[in-house]
């Protein structure tokens, strides 16, 4: 058998659940239906990986769990989110933000003309702590992110787009979160940086236990930090498995990694996974 | 040189004016992208209910001041909740309309509790020039413009540190910059968006004082928002600094153009001189003077 064979769905990731999302559908405009039935699951303190091309689904299945579809015409219809075995799928952002779930958006949306600082410090809106909490916290955020105590003062607009990533995660941290969705942290970014970002994601989810639903295109990298992945391909899940699993799977490999001889296809065309889901249809 | 010293000072004074209003119109455009229209009724009500309070109850002016204060969050909160909250994510367009139905609202409403006669109402400050300055300097300044200069002046500071210091204030800051990344940071928008609205009926009750004080309570305070216009083109419509130097340069230009000008074209050019200013300078920086810069990188 291949390597999809320990990437059956009937997997799932170890450990207890923090985040369920169990089989949701999403329609944009109420017409447009965008996830066709999506399930995953995020086990306390682990990494797990969202990937996908282009418009596969990865953000809106993070906004259906942050509750941040409303505001762009889109609602779950069918399906169910559970955070700690409650469901979720009514509170707003604010409620949610509070329960310790934020998400980074994709394209980091810093306020541009807030300085670095008072962009960490929206990110405490919803807690009731005091000043010196507060400002412990700020430190806090600073010991992850040296370059940002750097440009406390600069106009977020203004800085690099590394540091804007920087800053964007920052400020979620600075809700206390125990899950953050991290939607494309290595957007745009040089190698390098996408690098940097990452070794904080594993430093923060091993020091602190935060745990990342992580959105990614950039398979390779994604892997290598998370501990289990799903593949995500037109608003379905296609394949899941150990993050270790999926880097050797051949499919994955062809067409992700773009490690095959014959170069990039369409995912579609790779001989396992037509098999694969002859099997799952 | 003294003429053109005291026209320039009761310009730059009445200007300030101006700039309460304006700053109405920004508070509520910075924070939520709509250009509300209705500032100039808000007005007119606030000073409306305040007389209306006063003649009826005859209570302490502080308690006036405070039920009238009460009044428009009351009605800033309703405005947010019946007219914009249903019509979030539709175009700009949708929501401006809304805002003229408003106006029309809230004049109605303002007279249909209070009557339509014109109304005197009075701070307690005259408007007549202040002595020391006359014999010194032999200029003459209002001593009620004096006044009013220095209640904007306090207004604009509070407002300040409001903005930059606290944790609502920043919150304000953020929900103008980019609405999607502060809710997802649970900054709630709709609380958000009710405080917008009580500060721009806080602005507007100290305009309206001050300018019912001035002119009379009467309909014609609606067409002062009017001249608001001509200062947020040329303040910039997103910049607080904008209304208020914006105010201050509409405010002298007026005067001087009325003083040195009116003789040779012929009078009453107070009342559109704004308005050729604001045309022609919208032709060579429509963002304003202190438009917020759009900051392009990502
Ligand atoms: N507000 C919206 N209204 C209508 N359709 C939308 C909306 N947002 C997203 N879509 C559609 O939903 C599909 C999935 O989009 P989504 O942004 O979730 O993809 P993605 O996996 O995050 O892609 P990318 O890697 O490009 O960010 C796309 O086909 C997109 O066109
Ligand atoms: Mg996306």
């Amino acid at each position: 058998m291949t390597a999809s064979a320990a990437a059956s769905p009937a997997t799932s990731p170890q450990g207890e659940v923090l985040l369920a999302v169990n089989n949701i559908e999403v329609i944009y405009d109420h017409v447009i239906l965008v996830l066709k039935g999506v399930s995953l699951a995020l086990p306390r303190g682990r990494i797990v990986a969202l990937l996908g091309g282009n418009g596969a689904g990865k953000t809106t299945t993070l906004k259906a769990v942050s509750n941040l579809l409303a505001s762009e015409r889109g609602e779950v219809t069918k399906g169910s989110i559970e955070f700690k075995g409650e469901r979720i799928d009514r509170l707003n952002p604010s409620e949610l933000v509070k329960r310790g779930v934020v998400q980074v958006m994709e394209g980091r949306h810093c306020f541009q003309h807030l300085t670095v600082e008072e962009n960490l410090l929206t990110g405490a809106f919803t807690r009731s702590a005091s000043r010196g909490e507060i400002k412990a916290d700020l430190e806090r955020v600073y010991a992850f992110f040296p370059r940002l105590k750097v440009r406390r003062a600069s106009q977020s607009g203004y800085t690099s787009g590394g540091e804007q990533q920087m800053t964007a995660i920052g400020r979620a941290l600075m809700a206390r979160p125990t899950t953050i969705l991290l939607d494309e942290p290595s957007m745009g970014l040089a190698p390098q940086v996408v690098e940097e970002i990452f070794e904080i994601v594993r430093d923060l989810n091993a020091r602190e236990g935060v745990s990342f639903l992580l959105a990614e295109q950039n398979t390779m990298v994604a892997l290598r930090y998370a501990d289990y992945g799903y593949i995500l391909e037109n608003g379905r899940i296609v394949m899941d498995g150990d993050a270790e699993s999926l880097r050797s799977n051949q499919d994955v490999k062809e067409f992700y990694l773009g490690l095959s001889s014959a170069g990039r296809k369409s995912f579609r065309d790779a001989k396992h996974y037509r098999r694969r889901k002859r099997w799952l249809a | 040189m003294q003429f053109f010293l005291e026209v320039l000072i009761g310009g730059l004074l009445a200007g300030v004016m101006y700039s309460l209003v304006a700053l109405g119109f920004v508070l509520i455009y910075k924070a939520s992208g709509v250009f509300n229209f209705a500032q100039g009724a808000m007005v007119f009500f606030a000073a409306l209910t305040f007389v209306g309070l006063q003649e009826k109850f005859g209570l302490p002016f502080g308690v006036t001041l405070a039920l009238s204060l009460a009044a428009m969050v009351v009605l800033g909160v309703l405005t947010e909740r019946i007219v914009l909250r249903p019509l979030v994510n539709q175009p700009q367009i949708t929501l401006f309309m809304a805002t003229i139905g408003l106006t029309f609202f809230i004049e109605g409403l303002a007279q249909l509790i209070w009557g339509t006669e014109v109304r005197r109402l009075d701070l307690g400050i005259q408007d007549e020039p202040i002595e020391a300055l006359m014999e010194r300097f032999n200029i003459l300044v209002s001593r009620f413009d004096v006044a009013a200069a220095l209640v904007a002046g306090v207004l604009v500071a509070v407002l300040a540190v409001f903005f930059n210091k606290t944790r609502i204030g920043r919150a304000l800051r953020a929900v103008a910059d980019d609405h999607q990344a502060a809710m997802a940071v649970g900054i709630p928008l709709k609380q958000i968006w009710a405080i917008v609205w009580s500060v721009a009926g806080f602005v507007a009750l100290v305009a309206g004082l001050l300018w019912g004080a001035r002119n009379g309570v009467q309909f014609a305070l609606t067409f002062v928002a009017l001249k608001a216009l001509p200062v947020l083109i040329l303040g910039g419509f997103e910049s607080i600094l904008g209304a208020i130097v914006g105010g201050l340069i509409i405010g002298a230009s007026e005067k001087l153009a009325e003083v040195y000008l009116g003789p040779m074209i012929g009078g009453g050019i107070e009342g559109w001189f704004a308005y050729i200013m604001a045309l022609l300078f919208l032709l060579v920086r429509p963002e304003g003077l202190f438009g917020e810069k759009h900051i392009d990188r990502v």
